[in-house]
C-alpha cells in the first residue's frame, strides 16, 4: 500500500524523536554505568578509582534497599487501587443526572493541577500536623487523641497525598469513557430487566477495562518516580518506612554525594523499572490492539 | 518623540554615566532563616554603597540549599558567587581548594573581634576561609511561669536528671503543655546535632581511636534511652518530625515547658513581636550528666564564603565584608532593635551595653560559645574534631542515616536498643565503604 | 434519553456528588483562605473559616522577598517552550506512526515510554556535569530541552493514540479528489488533529509547570521558575502557614485557572485511545 517513498518519509518523520530520546537515554545511562564501577564521592575529589562491583554489593546489601523496594511497590499499588477504585465510583456518581455537573467536575479535577511540592507542603502543615493541623482539631473535636500521621503512618499518609493528586486524572478518563457508553445498550439491558449491579458488571465494567488499563499505565510511570512528596513530608522516615527507590537513590546522590553508589542504585532502579515496564507494556499492548 | 521617551532616554544616559565600566552581578545562595531574610531586606544599604554591584538572591530551605550548593561547588559549576555554609563544611571545603581565602577584608573589618572558637574553626593554615554571619551554641530555654506552677526550679547549670524531672512535672498534655520539646526530625543537622551533643554530655563519643563506631556503648544507650523516654512522656505529638523551626513555633505559641536548642533561638523566643511567651523565658546552660565534664560542645555558625569557581571574587568579598561587619549589626539594631542583631560572632556585640540590656541571654550565649571545645568534643579520646557533628565528609551520610533510626525510635516504631544496633551497623558499613581507618 | 429520573434520586446524587467534590477541593480552598489570614489566625484553634480579619499582608511579604514576576515568566517560558518544542518533534513522529505503521512501530513506542521510568535522580550528576560544560546551567533553554525530553514519550504516545482514531479513508478520499498535499493538510488533517494536539499541549504545560526536580536542580536564579520560588517557603523559622499559603496560591493559581478554562479541551484528548 505505502510506497517506498512514503515509507522513507515516515522514517524521516519518526527519526528526530527516536534519536533525541536515544541520546537522552544513552548518554546519561552510559555515564551512570561508568560511575557505578567507580569509587566516586563528590566530597572527596581526587580519590576516584575503579572498584568493580563494590557499589552494587553495597547497594544490594543495604537494608534500606529491600525496604525501599517494598515501599515502592506498596506506594504504586496503593495509589493505583485508591485512584482506580475511587475513580470508578466517582465517575459513576458524576455520570448520574445531577445538578451542576460542570461545577462538580471542575472541583474534582483541581488537585491534578497542583504542584506536588505545594500539595505536600499544604497537607503536611495544614492538615496532618498533629498540633496545628485541621485533622488534629477534628480529632480533638470528637474527643480523640490527635494522630501523628507522618510519624505513625508515614507511607499511608504519602499514599493518601499522592492519591489525592491522581484521583482526578483517573476520574476524568473513566468519566469520559462512561459517557461514551452506548445508551441504547443500557436501555436494552434495562428492558431485559437487568438490575443495577448486573448492568454494572456486564456492561459498564467491561467497557471500562481499556480506560482502566490506560490509567494504570500512565499512573505507574509517574508513581514509580514519586519524590517531591516524600522529600517534603517525611524525608523517607522514620527509619526507612517511607523511603522508596527514587528517594533512596536521591539520598545517596544528593545527601551523601556518593555518586558511585547512587549510580549503582540508579542502574538497579532502571533494571527494576524496565521489568515493570515490560510487564505493563504486555498488558497494555494487548488491550490496545 | 514624546517627553516620556526623552526622559527615559535621559535617565538611561545618566545611569550609564554613573555606572563604572564593569557592573557585576553577585548570586548569593542562602538559607531561609529569619536572619538571612533580614539580610536580604537590608541589602538596599549595600547596593546604595556599591551601585556597580547587583545582587541576586537564591533563598532555599536548608537541606535543598546544602544539596544545591555542594553539587555546584564540587562540580565547579560556578553558579554562585557567595554561599552560606556551616562551620562543618568550611574546613573540609577549604582543604579541597573549593573556597577562596578571604584576604581582602578591609582593616576596619576587625578580624580580631570575631569569637576565637569560631575564628579557628573557619581558618585553615592561618587563613580565614569564611566569615561568620551568626553563630550559636546550645542552651536550655524554659518557661519560668510553668516552672513556678509545677513547683520546680532550674539552676543555671542543670544536670540531666534535674532537667528531665522538671520536664515531667511541667507537662500538662490536656492543656497542650508539653514539658520538653527536642529535635526529632531525622538529619545530621537536626536530631543528630542535638543527640550528639546530648551523648557528649553523657560521656559518649562517636568513634574510638581506630574509627570504630561506638553507638552501642553504654553511654550512647543511656543518652538515647533517656531521650526517647522523655519524648514519649513529656514531648509534643509528632516529635519525630520536629526540627529547630517546628520547635521554635511550638515554644513561641507557649506549648513547650523546656526547649534545649541553639542559643540563637533565645532572640526569637524573647521577641514580643513573634513570641506569645516573650517575658516568661528563663535560660540555663546545656545540661550534663552528673560527673561528666562536658556540656555538649555545641558550636555552629552560618558563614558566608566565596567559592573558588566564582567569576566575581572581589565583589563577593566586598559583600561579605558588609554583611558580617560591625556596621551591619548596627544597621539591623537601628532598624529593628538589638534583639534582631545577628548574634554569636563578635566579641564587641557582647560588650555593648545596649545589647546586654535588650538581651538577657547575652552572657549565657557568650559563655556557652566560649566554653565549646571543638578540638576535644568528648571526654573520651577521639580521632576527630567537632562537637554536635564529627568533622569528616562522611558524617552527613552517617549522621542522616543514624538520625533516621533514632527518629523511628522517637516515633515509637522500634525500641531504642534496636535502633542503636541498626545505627551501629549503618555507621560500620559507611566507614568501611569510605575506607576508614585512614 | 428516555431513562426516567425521580427528583428525589437526582437530589440524593447531587448532594452526594457535591459533598465529595467539596471534600476533594477543600485543601485548595483552605490554602487560599489561609493566605488571607494573619499568621496567628492561620493556626487558630478552633480554625477560623470565613470570619477573620482578611489581609493582603502575606502577599506583600512574599512579593517583597522573592521576585514573583520573574519566576512566573520563567515558568511560562519553560512550560510553553518545552511543550511547543516537544510538539514540533512529536507531531511528525506520531503522525507517521499512526498512518504509516512499520513492523516495529509498537516496540518503538513502548521503548519510548519505558525511558520515562528512569529515575531522574540517578542521572542528575552526569547531566549537571554536561550542562556545566555546555554552559546550560541556569538557562531557560537548558531546562526547556530537559523537560521536553522528559515529556516527549508522553507527547508522542498521546498524539499517536489520538491520530489513530482519525479514519485513514478520509485521507485517501481527499487524495482521490486530487487535493494537493497542502490542502490535504489544511482542510482535512489539521481540523481533525487539532483537538488532540490541543489536549496534548495542555497536559504537557501542566506537567512542565509542576515539574520540581530538574527545574530546581538545574536553575539558580535567572531561569528559576515557580517551583524554586516555593522551595524557599518550606519550614522556615517561626510561624509561616499564612505566608506559605500565599506563596502556594501564587504558584498554583495560573495553572489552576488555565486548567479550568481549558478543561473541556484537555479532557477530550486525555483518553490515550482508551475510549472508542
Amino acid at each position: 500500500m505505502a510506497t517506498r517513498h512514503q515509507r522513507g518519509l515516515a522514517r524521516l518523520m519518526v527519526a528526530p524523536s527516536v534519536l533525541l530520546l536515544l541520546g537522552w537515554m544513552i548518554v546519561p545511562l552510559a555515564m551512570t554505568l561508568w560511575f557505578s564501577f567507580q569509587s566516586y564521592n563528590l566530597l572527596s575529589p581526587g580519590t576516584e578509582q575503579f572498584i568493580g562491583l563494590m557499589n552494587y554489593r553495597f547497594f544490594l546489601s543495604d537494608p534500606a534497599f529491600w525496604a525501599a523496594l517494598t515501599n515502592t511497590l506498596l506506594l504504586v499499588g496503593g495509589v493505583l487501587v485508591i485512584t482506580v477504585g475511587g475513580g470508578v465510583l466517582l465517575a459513576l456518581l458524576i455520570d448520574q443526572p445531577i445538578w451542576g455537573q460542570g461545577i462538580v467536575r471542575i472541583l474534582v479535577i483541581a488537585p491534578f493541577f497542583i504542584m506536588p511540592t505545594v500539595s505536600a507542603l499544604v497537607w503536611k502543615n495544614m492538615f496532618l500536623n498533629p498540633v496545628n493541623g485541621l485533622f488534629a482539631w477534628l480529632a480533638k473535636l470528637v474527643g480523640a487523641q490527635p494522630v501523628d500521621f507522618l510519624a505513625q503512618y508515614p507511607l499511608a499518609s504519602i499514599i493518601g497525598i499522592v492519591a489525592w493528586q491522581w484521583l482526578p486524572f483517573a476520574t476524568l478518563i473513566l468519566l469520559t469513557a462512561l459517557q461514551s457508553l452506548d445508551s441504547e445498550q443500557l436501555e436494552a439491558a434495562e428492558m431485559d430487566g437487568a438490575g443495577a449491579w448486573a448492568k454494572f458488571t456486564h456492561l459498564t465494567l467491561p467497557h471500562l477495562a481499556r480506560p482502566i488499563t490506560v490509567v494504570v499505565l500512565i499512573e505507574t510511570i509517574f508513581l514509580l518516580s514519586v519524590f517531591a512528596e516524600i522529600l517534603v513530608t517525611t524525608n523517607g522516615g522514620p527509619g526507612y518506612q517511607s523511603t522508596n527507590l527514587t528517594y533512596l537513590v536521591y539520598s545517596l546522590a544528593l545527601l551523601q554525594f556518593d555518586v558511585g553508589g547512587a549510580s549503582a542504585g540508579g542502574i538497579v532502579a532502571v533494571i527494576l523499572a524496565n521489568i515493570v515496564a515490560i510487564f505493563l507494556m504486555r498488558m497494555i499492548g494487548r488491550t490496545l490492539d | 518623540m514624546t517627553t516620556m521617551m526623552r526622559r527615559l532616554l535621559g535617565a538611561c544616559a545618566l545611569t550609564a554615566l554613573a555606572m563604572p565600566a564593569a557592573a557585576e552581578t553577585l548570586t548569593i545562595a542562602t538559607v531561609n532563616n529569619g536572619d538571612m531574610i533580614r539580610m536580604q531586606q537590608m541589602a538596599e544599604d549595600f547596593t546604595a554603597k556599591n551601585p556597580d554591584i547587583t545582587l541576586e538572591w537564591v533563598t532555599l530551605e536548608e537541606n535543598i540549599l546544602r544539596q544545591r550548593v555542594t553539587t555546584d561547588i564540587a562540580t565547579r559549576g560556578g553558579q554562585y558567587d557567595v554561599v552560606t555554609i556551616g562551620n562543618y563544611e568550611v574546613p573540609i571545603w577549604a582543604r579541597q581548594g573549593w573556597l577562596m581565602p578571604l584576604d581582602q577584608l578591609p582593616a576596619e573589618y576587625d578580624v580580631e573581634d570575631l569569637l576565637p572558637a569560631l575564628r579557628s574553626a573557619l581558618s585553615q593554615d592561618g587563613k580565614l576561609y569564611a566569615a561568620p554571619f551568626y553563630g550559636e551554641s546550645a542552651m536550655v530555654m524554659y518557661r519560668t511561669d510553668l516552672a513556678e506552677k509545677a513547683g520546680v526550679t532550674i539552676s543555671e547549670t542543670p544536670t540531666w536528671a534535674e532537667l528531665l524531672d522538671a520536664a515531667r512535672k511541667m507537662t500538662d498534655k490536656d492543656n497542650e503543655i508539653y514539658g520538653i520539646c527536642l529535635r526529632g526530625k531525622a538529619g545530621w543537622g537536626e536530631n543528630m546535632a542535638f543527640l550528639s551533643a546530648m551523648a557528649n554530655s553523657y560521656g559518649a563519643a562517636w568513634f574510638d581511636k581506630d574509627w570504630k563506631p561506638l553507638l552501642t556503648s553504654d553511654e550512647w544507650k543511656a543518652a538515647a534511652t533517656d531521650y526517647v523516654t522523655i519524648m514519649a512522656e513529656a514531648g509534643p505529638p509528632g516529635a519525630s518530625s520536629n526540627g529547630f523551626n517546628e520547635n521554635l513555633a511550638l515554644f513561641q505559641q507557649g506549648k513547650c515547658g523546656i526547649w534545649i536548642d541553639a542559643t540563637v533561638a533565645a532572640g526569637f523566643v524573647t521577641n514580643p513581636k513573634e513570641s506569645t511567651v516573650a517575658d516568661k523565658v528563663g535560660f540555663a546552660q546545656f545540661p550534663n550528666k552528673e560527673g561528666v565534664d562536658n556540656h555538649g560542645n555545641w558550636l555552629w555558625s552560618w558563614n558566608l564564603a566565596v567559592p573558588a569557581s566564582t567569576d566575581a571574587p572581589e565583589a563577593a568579598q566586598t559583600f561579605i565584608a558588609w554583611a558580617t561587619s560591625k556596621d551591619y549589626t548596627n544597621l539591623v539594631a537601628g532598624k529593628e532593635g538589638w534583639l534582631a542583631a545577628p548574634p554569636g560572632t563578635r566579641a564587641s556585640l557582647y560588650e555593648n551595653a545596649e545589647y546586654q540590656a535588650a538581651a538577657p541571654f547575652a552572657k549565657l550565649t557568650l559563655q556557652s560559645m566560649n566554653a565549646a571545645t571543638p578540638d576535644r568534643p568528648s571526654v573520651q579520646e577521639t580521632p576527630y574534631t567537632g562537637g554536635q557533628f564529627v568533622a569528616i565528609p562522611e558524617f552527613q551520610a552517617i549522621g542522616t542515616a543514624v538520625g533516621q533510626q533514632l527518629s523511628a525510635a522517637v516515633a515509637g516504631q522500634v525500641p531504642v536498643d534496636q535502633a542503636l544496633t541498626m545505627a551501629q551497623q549503618i555507621a560500620e558499613r559507611e566507614m568501611a565503604k569510605a575506607g576508614y581507618p585512614k | 434519553m428516555a431513562r426516567t429520573v425521580t427528583p428525589a434520586r437526582k437530589l440524593t446524587f447531587t448532594i452526594l456528588a457535591w459533598g465529595i467534590a467539596g471534600l476533594i477541593f477543600f485543601p485548595i480552598l483552605w490554602t487560599v483562605l489561609t493566605s488571607f489570614k494573619t499568621e496567628a489566625d492561620a493556626i487558630a484553634s478552633p480554625p477560623k473559616f470565613l470570619f477573620f480579619d482578611w489581609t493582603l499582608e502575606n502577599y506583600a511579604t512574599v512579593q517583597e522577598r522573592s521576585p514573583y514576576v520573574r519566576h512566573f515568566l520563567n515558568s511560562i517560558a519553560i512550560a510553553l517552550g518545552s511543550t511547543l518544542l516537544g510538539l514540533a518533534v512529536a507531531v511528525p513522529a506520531a503522525w507517521s506512526m499512526a498512518f504509516q505503521p512499520a513492523r516495529r512501530t509498537r516496540d518503538v513506542l513502548m521503548w519510548m515510554l519505558s525511558t520515562k521510568m528512569m529515575p531522574a535522580v540517578g542521572v542528575l550528576i552526569p547531566i549537571y556535569l554536561l550542562f556545566r560544560d555546555l554552559g546550560l546551567l541556569d538557562t531557560r533553554s537548558g531546562v526547556i530541552v530537559v523537560l521536553m525530553l522528559m515529556n516527549l514519550p508522553i507527547i508522542v504516545w498521546m498524539l499517536y493514540t489520538y491520530f489513530r482514531e482519525i479514519p485513514g479513508e478520509i485521507l485517501e478520499a481527499a487524495r482521490m479528489d486530487g487535493a494537493s498535499l497542502w490542502n490535504e493538510i489544511r482542510h482535512v488533517l489539521l481540523p481533525m488533529a487539532l483537538p488532540g494536539i490541543a489536549s496534548t499541549m495542555l497536559l504537557n504545560i501542566i506537567l512542565a509547570w509542576n515539574e520540581a526536580f530538574w527545574t530546581l536542580n538545574l536553575t539558580t536564579s535567572k531561569a528559576a521558575p515557580l517551583t524554586a520560588f516555593i522551595a524557599s517557603y518550606s519550614s522556615p523559622e517561626g510561624l509561616f502557614y499564612a505566608k506559605l499559603s500565599a506563596a502556594s496560591t501564587m504558584a498554583i493559581a495560573p495553572i489552576l485557572i488555565m486548567g479550568w478554562f481549558s478543561q473541556k479541551q484537555l479532557v477530550r484528548g486525555l483518553t490515550f485511545g482508551a475510549v472508542k
